[in-house]
């Protein structure tokens, strides 16, 4: 106790605002989600993909308006015209015009690709989730069976559940997402399975967290990333199915039309030298692929920088 | 390892004998009656042709039976050819099927290895941007849409090869690209990331310290290494292949499994569409356990432990 620290009156001032900023957090948090759109605005083809996705939306809803046409119309009078002022895409071999009949198209094919990806989101996350929380003999047969049923080729089995269904959009979506839903189910089934074992969660279960809090607040923001690039290339498998589908004769009945279908009807009619009627679905259809590829791509690599090459 | 290869069969066992479950289920809901669209015939010869297709038997004894003649690689009788049966039509189409799907699968691996290679080297340059866009193309445009395009521009406006049909090899040529742009496109992307991996490790930068051939590195040391990835995918690519295959075949008209099935679902012809899809399905299967069964050879560092994950 020899040398007693001096406490003097000075000492005790109260901390002034400058101080105080040394606590501040100087530059705005970035959260993950805003981070991974900091890193996918910088893929331009990424973005050039996203755009494309909005003017085709825009298009699929406002398209089928504009040039005053409608889709099941036919004229033939002007059938086999090509691309002018009045009719922009042209017609086709039942004086139809196809700038309508294409957007229109556009809506139906977005609309399946959509739904369908929804729906295996939907059977996906549940099915996966269920399989991977219960664990054990439960997870082994639904594992299992899953497997099994992958193992048929997709368009095998969409093509022969549209032998048994009726002809139209629903039936399509059902056939799609009948065996669709599974690559979804063991994404989300092994993401659990990884973040059951994480640290934070069990750091979360010792301190008594509620499971709705572990699931808002550490299952499902983490699991988001790999499914939501999983639904963006769901729906241009389902696209494409779609339009094989349409191709084969087993998918949207006419007048409706779909990019499929009109592909499939001006197939005869590029022997005769109407090639525009099918160079305008195809193209459409590539496009559309091409968007949701290069979009899906940009977002896994935004969402998981470790894997950008 | 032997282990390992049993349960892998009797694995496949199951599933094969899920598949043919399922698609007689499948065929057994079709409403109506396969005889109902013959027109009026006596009662008499309609009561014999049910019971010469078992189809007054109940449901559990046709099952039976079908299983039994599967058994016995017995796909019964088309029926609307009255003197092939499903087995005749298979074994004149498979070995078209399988040359087409040879050709495509050889010309897909070896212009997707070359590309993802050339593109992973010369990364970020002129090289790299032209296969990327190749890529992206072939996984873009879906195979009847380039198949259409191809017999436009190749085959109606330069005369350059043939429209359709199946006799020369310059028969097979388009044919050929349609089936194998899209295994290609995935192959050379799954290549470029895969080889960009492998150049960055260490021992790749040892060897080019040592002074040892650049190519010869990039042989022994790259390709060996990244190769592993795209072999675990090749039974997803000959799925592919295999469904890409009823499409192409029937725009050329190439006589094979793929034509026979869509000529199946056009007519209705029940044994011929169930016929094929186990057939495709036991193959696939097959290929799929023998690309599971190669991986373990190939690559000495994976540990069979018997359970799969």
């Amino acid at each position: 106790m020899a040398n007693k620290i001096q406490l003097t009156e000075d000492l005790f001032t109260p901390v002034t605002d400058n101080f105080k900023d040394a606590e501040k957090i100087a530059r705005p948090s970035v959260s993950y989600w805003r981070d991974t759109w900091r890193r996918l605005k910088e893929n331009k083809l990424a973005m050039f993909g996203l755009v494309l996705i909005i003017i085709l939306a825009i298009m699929a809803i406002i398209g089928p308006y504009i040039s005053g046409y409608s889709y099941f119309e036919q004229d033939f009078t002007r059938k086999n015209l090509r691309p002018n002022a009045e009719h922009w895409f042209g017609t086709d071999t039942s004086g139809r015009d196809l700038f309508t009949r294409a957007w229109y198209g556009a809506r139906i094919s977005l609309f399946i690709g959509l739904m369908a990806a929804t729906i295996d989101f939907v059977i996906g996350i549940i099915y996966g989730g269920v399989s991977a929380i219960r664990g054990g003999r439960i997870d082994n047969f639904m594992m299992r069976l899953a497997e099994v049923l992958f193992s048929i080729p997709y368009l095998l089995m969409v093509i022969l559940m549209m032998i048994v269904l009726e002809r139209g959009i629903w039936p399509i979506i059902i056939a799609m997402t009948i065996t669709g839903w599974i690559p979804m189910a063991r994404l989300v089934r092994g993401q659990v399975l990884q973040l059951k074992e994480l640290d934070y969660v069990h750091a979360a279960n010792a301190m008594g967290a509620p499971t709705s809090w572990k699931l808002r607040k550490h299952m499902i923001p983490n699991t988001m990333g790999p499914i939501l690039v999983n639904i963006t290339l769901t729906v241009p498998t389902a696209i494409f199915a779609e339009a094989t589908l349409s191709f084969l004769g087993l998918g949207i009945p006419a007048p409706q039309a779909s990019w499929g279908t009109m592909a499939s009807d001006s197939l005869s009619s590029i022997l005769v030298g109407n090639f525009y009627q099918l160079a305008i679905p195809a193209l459409l259809i590539s496009i559309t692929m091409f968007a949701f590829n290069v979009f899906g791509d940009g977002l896994r690599d935004a969402l998981d920088p470790k894997l950008r090459n | 390892m032997l282990k390992f290869i049993v349960k892998r069969i009797l694995w496949a066992l199951v599933t094969i004998w899920a598949i043919i479950s399922i698609t007689f289920i499948i065929m057994h809901s079709i409403p109506g009656d396969p005889f109902a669209r013959e027109g009026s015939m006596p009662e008499a010869v309609y009561q014999n042709l049910r019971s010469f297709y078992n189809l007054d038997e109940p449901l559990y004894v046709q099952y039976g039976l079908y299983l039994k003649q599967i058994a016995q690689f017995d796909f019964g009788p088309s029926l609307k050819s009255n003197t092939l049966t499903v087995n005749d039509y298979i074994a004149n189409g498979f070995p078209v099927s399988l040359q087409l799907g040879a050709q495509a699968l050889i010309l897909a691996v070896c212009l997707g290895l070359i590309l993802g290679v050339i593109a992973a080297v010369n990364r970020n340059k002129w090289p790299d941007y032209f296969a990327m866009v190749l890529a992206i193309i072939g996984i873009s445009v879906p195979s009847f849409i380039l198949a259409t395009f191809l017999i436009n521009f190749l085959a109606v406006e330069w005369r350059l090869f043939p429209v359709a049909t199946w006799q020369t090899m310059k028969h097979t040529v388009l044919p050929t690209i349609s089936l194998a742009m899209l295994p290609m496109a995935y192959i050379a992307r799954l290549m470029r990331s895969s080889m960009l991996e492998v150049l960055n490790q260490d021992y790749m930068i040892t060897a080019k310290s040592k002074g040892l051939n650049k190519g010869f590195i990039l042989i022994k040391y790259g390709l060996r290494n990244a190769i592993l990835p795209v072999v675990t995918v090749l039974g997803i690519i000959t799925a592919n292949l295999v469904t890409g295959s009823f499409i192409v075949e029937h725009i050329f008209g190439v006589p094979g499994i793929g034509e026979l099935f869509v000529k199946g679902i056009f007519n209705r012809d029940y044994p011929v569409i169930l016929g094929s899809t186990i057939f495709y399905s036991i193959i696939l299967i097959f290929l799929i356990l023998i690309v599971d069964i190669a991986y373990t050879w190939i690559d000495p560092r994976i540990k069979v432990t018997g359970e799969s994950k």
